[in-house]
């Protein structure tokens, strides 16, 4: 099995070890993997805040940067939400039958990091080992867009040593929504009081997610709040072993 | 509430919402009884829905008839001024709130009418007609429960099906001894239940005179369905002699059958009952029985400019049932007022900033976090986040080329990513530029705790953690070259925190 990794821009920049993770994981599951060094990002944040246009650009940049990939595996449900949900729109509206045509040839090899490991590689148990008590928050986009169901939760269950603390109020948002979270600052800081009150009423150690976004958010209040708890990617957890831990940060 | 804080719900005079929702943040009481009032509504519902096996096909029907509607829009709505009519109504066309206000006022004037008794419309609310009757020297009544609670104490409504939400028990025991002069009055539902009735009985028998909303019209019959829960309504229907119907033009459906899929969406999705209490149904006039002069007002008021667009014409299949409102983290935090209209929530932020075509409300698609709640539970399908995008780019369109927006941080910022992102080495560049940069205000715990510019908005409640040292990029190069070392550990001083 070959395949490519689109690794979003805000976890090149940001978030590394959760790519190195998805690499290790991976790899260690017999995938061969390669990176396309023009990547940047899908256009996600263009296209929420309503800069259709350049959101157009960057999605055609994508689609063109792939059209050959064998799969894509995506380790952020938010930007393959992106391409599923927004790219036939603003490929209809502004890109030509080309384009379209590529696209819809691409789309379904477009994976999310959860899918590609249940629905392509088959596997549940991928060996994991990661003795801690672990909550899962469930992203908006995983949960409604690409509707992930119980995925994340059969990956956990197989991951030895994890002990999972169920979250109340699993459906509910963080209130991250990108650009939302500085033009209605406020409100988002709202939300995120209240969800973070569930998140800690789990005493778990570790918040993970598919989304470094809601993450990014989570752990940034925590860490504000001197919260005895701290954020990690799913892939971190999947990646992680016995021999090779964790890379944890922040 | 102080008047200072007194909600403005007019499109054209309201604060942008990131303004207008201060109010209610720093309002702990009005956003506890928020939460709580659509967490008790949500949770019915969703038990509801539950038992119900062919939910989603329900789901699927209504859509369905709505869109076949709305693209014969014209037809089926000259077939219910036919039938109506047959049936001894008489139908008005209103382009806009002005003709709808001055058409009533005609009728009422007509009927020598200096009183009316209103059953729960938002219609009306979205014309300003008590105001404008006000004015003119009608006293406007209201019937329903919540809609009393608010005149008598004159709030604004914040719900579409519960407008009075964000009042408590014990703040509508204090409007009503106030109003009606109730000294020792109880907070017991039940004592504040008998109060209203013994208020409403003499208006039901003075007052000659009604105006409702719609929930359906049905082009097929003619007829007019107000569903509700307190038999208010029903009393309006019955005693008055004349009775005047408000209904935005997107309330018709084609046949009458079509109720039958509509009413079960309705009842479970509003208020979380398998039906509601009374659904009343009436075409024209029946002679000795009910009002003998009945007139509908046709309501288009920007509704029909939306019809021409193809993502957001599925505004105008909905039923007001509230549910998005009720499943919306946002509006669980601000309640309705910070929409600055009657309608909010999710709905209110695609409806009120169309119908104002706009020209004002341009802040509303902005007031969600995209969570896509709202889709999940709406009756009709309408996809909210599909068509709060498209707003947004719209929005956007009008605004980037004004010189406020074209130098504003956060348009300047998009602009730029833009660019960053349309090529990799460029992409690069501004990672490693942003490395550097980032040094200034990374503080030794490895974490940003305060950004500048818009980035302040993030800061106020969040920390960010500082750049790594490595981008992932920058590794697989690495690794690939064989040169993987320690660095491959990088973002040390992330790590000590």
């Amino acid at each position: 099995m070959r395949a490519s990794l689109f690794i979003t821009c805000y976890n090149d920049t940001l978030y590394p070890e959760t790519g190195r993770a998805v690499v290790r994981l991976l790899e260690r599951l017999g995938v061969e993997l390669e990176f396309r060094a023009g990547q940047t990002c899908c256009g996600q944040m263009h296209a929420n805040t309503g800069f259709r246009g350049e959101a157009f650009s960057q999605a055609k940049r994508l689609v063109r940067l792939y059209a050959d990939a064998e799969a894509v595996v995506i380790p952020s449900s938010s930007c393959v939400a992106m391409m599923r949900d927004q790219y036939p729109g603003l490929f209809e509206e502004l890109g030509n039958e080309t384009l379209r045509e590529q696209f819809r040839a691409l789309v379904p090899r477009v994976w999310e990091l959860s899918e590609f490991l249940i629905d392509n590689l088959g596997v549940e148990d991928v060996g994991a080992y990661f003795p801690h008590r672990v909550t899962y928050h469930a992203s908006c986009h995983g949960l409604r867009a690409l509707q992930l169901g119980d995925r994340p939760f059969r990956l956990l269950a197989k991951v030895r040593g994890l002990e999972l603390a169920p979250l109340a109020n699993l459906d509910r948002c963080c209130g991250f929504g990108g650009t939302f979270s500085v033009k209605n600052g406020d409100v988002s800081s709202a939300m995120l009081t209240v969800k973070l009150e569930d998140v800690l009423a789990t005493g778990a150690e570790f918040c993970t997610a598919l989304d470094n976004s809601c993450l990014m958010h989570l752990g940034g209040a925590m860490h504000r709040e001197y919260a005895p708890m701290k954020t990690i990617h799913m892939a971190q957890i999947l990646a992680s072993t016995q021999e090779h831990p964790a890379e944890v940060m922040g | 509430m102080s008047a200072a804080d007194h909600p403005v719900l007019d499109p054209a005079l309201a604060p942008p919402f990131p303004v207008a929702a201060l109010p209610v943040l720093r309002n702990v009481q009005l956003r506890k009884n928020v939460a709580h009032a659509i967490d008790v509504i949500q949770a019915k519902r969703a038990r509801l829905v539950a038992e119900k096996r062919d939910w989603q096909e329900l789901r699927s029907a209504a859509a369905a008839i709505k869109d076949e509607t709305l693209a014969n829009l014209g037809a089926y709505l000259e077939q219910f001024e036919e039938r109506c009519t047959a049936a001894g109504g008489h139908v008005h066309w209103a382009r806009d709130a002005a003709e709808a206000r001055r058409v009533i006022l005609e009728i009422l004037r007509e009927a020598g009418a200096d009183e009316v008794i209103k059953i729960k419309t938002m219609t009306s609310a979205e014309i300003q007609l008590n105001p404008f009757l006000e004015a003119a020297g009608v006293r406007a009544y209201e019937t329903d429960l919540a809609e009393i609670i608010l005149q008598l104490g004159r709030g604004e409504p914040s719900h579409i099906v519960v407008p009075a939400l964000h009042v408590n028990r014990a703040q509508v025991r204090e409007i009503f001894s106030r109003a009606m002069g109730l000294e020792g009055l109880s907070d017991e539902p039940k004592a504040l239940t008998a109060a209203a009735r013994n208020y409403l009985r003499q208006k039901f028998l003075e007052v000659p005179t009604a105006i409702s909303g719609a929930n359906f019209l049905v082009a097929e019959t003619g007829g007019v369905a107000i569903v509700e829960s307190e038999g208010n309504g029903r009393m309006c229907l019955t005693l008055p002699r004349t009775m005047i119907t408000l209904a935005g033009i997107e309330k018709v459906v084609p046949r009458f059958a079509d109720l039958e899929v509509m009413l079960q969406l309705l009842a479970r999705s509003a208020t979380g009952e398998r039906m509601n209490p009374y659904t009343s149904l009436w075409t024209g006039v029946t002679k000795g029985d009910g009002p003998q002069n009945f007139h509908v007002v046709l309501l288009d008021n920007g509704r029909s400019s939306i019809l021409g667009r193809k993502t957001e014409r599925q505004t105008l299949r909905c039923i007001r049932c509230a549910a998005c409102m009720n499943t919306c983290p946002v509006y669980r935090q601000t309640g309705g007022h910070a929409y600055g209209s009657v309608y909010p929530g999710p709905i209110g932020a695609i409806l009120t900033p169309q119908l104002e075509q706009l020209r004002h409300a341009q802040s509303l698609p902005f007031a969600s976090s995209l969570c896509g709640a709202c889709y999940e539970v709406c009756p009709v399908k309408i996809n909210i986040p599909e068509i709060l995008i498209d707003l947004r780019a719209r929005v956007t369109d009008q605004e980037r080329h004004t010189v406020g927006k074209f130098f504003d941080p956060m348009y300047v910022g998009l602009r730029v990513a833009n660019v960053i992102f349309s090529r990799a080495w460029l992409f690069h560049f501004a990672q490693w530029a942003g490395r550097i940069g980032a040094r200034l205000v990374t503080r030794r715990d490895g974490w940003i705790h305060r950004l500048p510019s818009v980035g302040a908005k993030w800061t106020q409640t969040r920390d960010l953690r500082g750049l790594p040292k490595q981008t992932f990029h920058e590794w697989w190069k690495d690794r690939e070259q064989g040169t993987e070392g320690p660095r491959d550990q990088g973002n040390k001083g992330a790590e000590a925190r």
